[in-house]
């Protein structure tokens, strides 16, 4: 609330900019990243201090197109409810904190999504004793929520659709409104289903006593955010994403990237710059997908680094070509 | 001070500073809605009338459903507010001023245990009681199917209190209690919480608005034959009021602000609603703003009310 209040005054007290962002983070030598206080998976420092995660490979894929170097990132940690403000005010100059791409994000907040980089689904948790099988049993339910996300609205949609009624407990610590649920304050714990599989891996007393119920009731591509009205920054965060994506299908990791710069396939030579002049369009250096692959990796290596040993299945997040829906844009 | 009559440069100095305050206004101002153009973020207040989509859980007085505006949704966060506030305020009062007269008590055991309560909970943070009597709810108490019932119709389990009302006795059904009154947790605990930590100020506000009445008027009072019950009641605690009702209106000014802490253990208050609002539509200056005019206008219409008060209590000679 406190960090709102700073921001907004931030938002009233200086005068608008003009400078590009890309010309800014060059300036100042690194890529100022929003990310999450700490979601397993996505972002959370690990046990040294270092920030993990799909969100953080992505800024840190930024870093990488930019500078060359992967580690020149700082990061912000932003709750839900500080994220846009960050963003909007100039304290951030990428967001990547598990956001949903929404209408009412992409219009009125001023802000730009560059593409999706985890499709989520809000779903529900119960505890196993309850024996609830499905979403459609939960009529009267307690359900355990936390604010500053489109959660509670998805929530009252899915129950007033199918005439349902539900008490909402209302906590915005993740800390207490696990405590409140595995307390038994709550029957059920809504989030979204990544979120689900990673707090119930990593903080239920028991795993094994709490099941996800088949239902997703809504849908939540997750991905980075810009500033509205910065081109060619929002085209460099764009396709540092893409690229890690891209990589994937052409089968390029950070282990083989080194023996596949004289490949004969002409897609692989564009990527790593060999030939063409991709990086200039960007106004980067011609080697930026090359950098973001060997010290970043392609999305499977960062997905199998993060969310795989969680319980994450890749499901919906395969390739296209695969049987996913996550659909590179060609880099030619 | 009487007035000493026409002084050009006082005036000159103060529409001075006067002006100097307003260009500073100006220029947050306009800073701010340029701003705010500029990147093409929504401003002002059309969003009030939207539907909010989203469900609270408690309301007092007040029907509201998901398919209700954001400015009905505060409402009902103003009345959470103000329901936790009054009843936290009539409760902080009883208990503050039986122990601040306990620890005067001639009786040692007594004495004693009122001055351990106010040393225990003015020293311990307010969130932190917050948290220790929602866990006492929510953790020490059974689940509903397995609800304690010390009295036919009542029953308690960490979904709260359920009493039953003018439309029936509560029962369980599916999940939950249905019928009769609930008090939920969250409710008692910030109740609990808001007002065991004030009356501990409260207590001592008493007694020392008891032990600033001379000695003369309680020898005054046993003189006439007064027992100590009735010295207290007849001469004494009419005139500490005078010197209590200052202090006690900052401590409930105090506890209708820290009501705000209910965030913290799910209680949904203006604060709770608000914060909400202002994510799902964006517009933090414009929320932040309503948060901010609300409790202006709470506070202020308590101070006036207590300064009232004391005018009216005030010796008249």
């Amino acid at each position: 609330m406190k960090k709102t209040a700073i921001l907004v005054l931030a938002l009233a007290a200086f005068p608008a900019y003009g400078q590009s962002t890309l010309d800014a983070v060059k300036n100042k030598g690194f890529v100022q990243c929003g990310v999450n206080t700490g979601l397993a998976g996505f972002s959370q420092p690990d046990s040294k201090g270092v920030w993990k995660g799909i969100d953080v490979d992505a800024c840190r894929a930024v870093a990488a197109a930019v500078f060359g170097d992967a580690t020149k990132v700082r990061y912000t940690p932003l709750t839900a409810q500080q994220r846009f403000t960050a963003l909007q005010s100039g304290e951030v100059d990428v967001l990547a904190r598990n956001t949903t791409w929404t209408i009412t994000r992409d219009t009125s907040l001023g802000l730009n999504f560059v593409g999706v980089n985890y499709y989520d689904g809000q779903g529900f948790m119960v505890p196993k004793k309850l024996n609830v099988k499905s979403a459609k049993q939960l009529n009267g339910a307690t359900i355990c929520v936390q604010p500053g996300t489109t959660t509670e609205l998805n929530l009252a949609d899915y129950f007033r659709a199918n005439k349902m009624s539900f008490k909402p407990v209302v906590i915005e610590k993740l800390e207490e409104v696990l405590n409140a649920y595995f307390a038994g304050r709550c029957d059920v714990f809504t989030t979204d289903v990544s979120g689900l599989v990673s707090t119930r891996a990593s903080r239920a007393p028991n795993p094994a006593d709490h099941v996800i119920l088949p239902e997703v009731i809504s849908k939540e591509p997750l991905g980075p955010v810009v500033r509205h009205g910065d081109d060619r920054w929002f085209d460099v965060v764009k396709w540092s994403l893409m690229a890690m994506m891209e990589a994937e299908e052409l089968g390029l990791t950070s282990k083989n990237i080194d023996s596949q710069m004289s490949s004969a396939n002409p897609s692989i030579q564009r990527f790593v710059g060999a030939t063409g002049d991709v990086g200039k369009m960007l106004a980067l250096d011609n080697k930026w997908a090359y950098n973001v692959v060997k010290q970043v990796g392609n999305y499977a290596e960062s997905f199998d680094a993060n969310l795989t040993p969680l319980g994450f299945e890749r499901g919906l997040n395969r390739l296209w070509n695969q049987g996913g829906i996550i659909y590179p844009m060609p880099i030619r | 001070m009487a007035s000493g009559g026409f002084k050009p440069k006082e005036v000159a100095y103060q529409a001075a500073a006067l002006a100097a305050v307003l260009a500073v206004v100006w220029f947050f101002v306009s800073n701010t809605v340029a701003n705010l153009d500029a990147r093409r973020i929504a401003s002002g207040f059309g969003f009030l009338q939207r539907e909010a989509g989203f469900e609270i859980g408690e309301k007092f007085f007040l029907t509201y459903g998901a398919a209700d505006t954001y400015a009905r949704a505060l409402v009902v966060g103003v009345l959470n507010t103000l329901g936790v506030a009054i009843i936290g305020i009539v409760l902080a009062t009883g208990l503050g001023a039986a122990v601040g007269l306990s620890r005067l008590s001639p009786n040692f055991m007594l004495r004693s245990a009122a001055a351990a309560y106010v040393e225990f909970f003015r020293n311990v943070p307010l969130l932190v009681q917050l948290f220790f009597w929602y866990a006492l709810i929510t953790e020490g108490l059974p689940g509903p199917r397995e609800a304690l019932s010390p009295l036919p119709g009542v029953f308690l389990s960490n979904r709260g209190i359920l009493l039953p009302s003018l439309e029936g006795a509560p029962r369980l059904e599916g999940f939950n209690f249905v019928g009769g009154t609930a008090i939920t947790p969250e409710f008692a605990a910030l109740l609990a919480g808001l007002s065991v930590y004030t009356a501990a100020f409260i207590a001592e506000i008493v007694r020392a608005g008891v032990l600033a009445i001379e000695r003369g008027q309680w020898d005054a009072a046993q003189a006439m034959g007064l027992t100590r019950g009735e010295s207290l009641h007849f001469i004494i605690v009419p005139q500490a009021l005078r010197v209590v009702i200052p202090p006690l209106a900052s401590q409930y000014l105090n506890l209708t602000k820290n009501s705000s802490l209910a965030v913290a253990i799910g209680y949904p208050d203006l604060v709770s609603i608000a914060n909400t609002t202002l994510n799902q539509t964006g517009q933090a200056i414009e929320g932040i703003a309503i948060i901010m005019g609300v409790y202006l206008t709470i506070s202020l219409s308590i101070s006036a009310f207590m300064n009232w008060y004391n005018a009216r209590i005030a010796f008249r000679r």
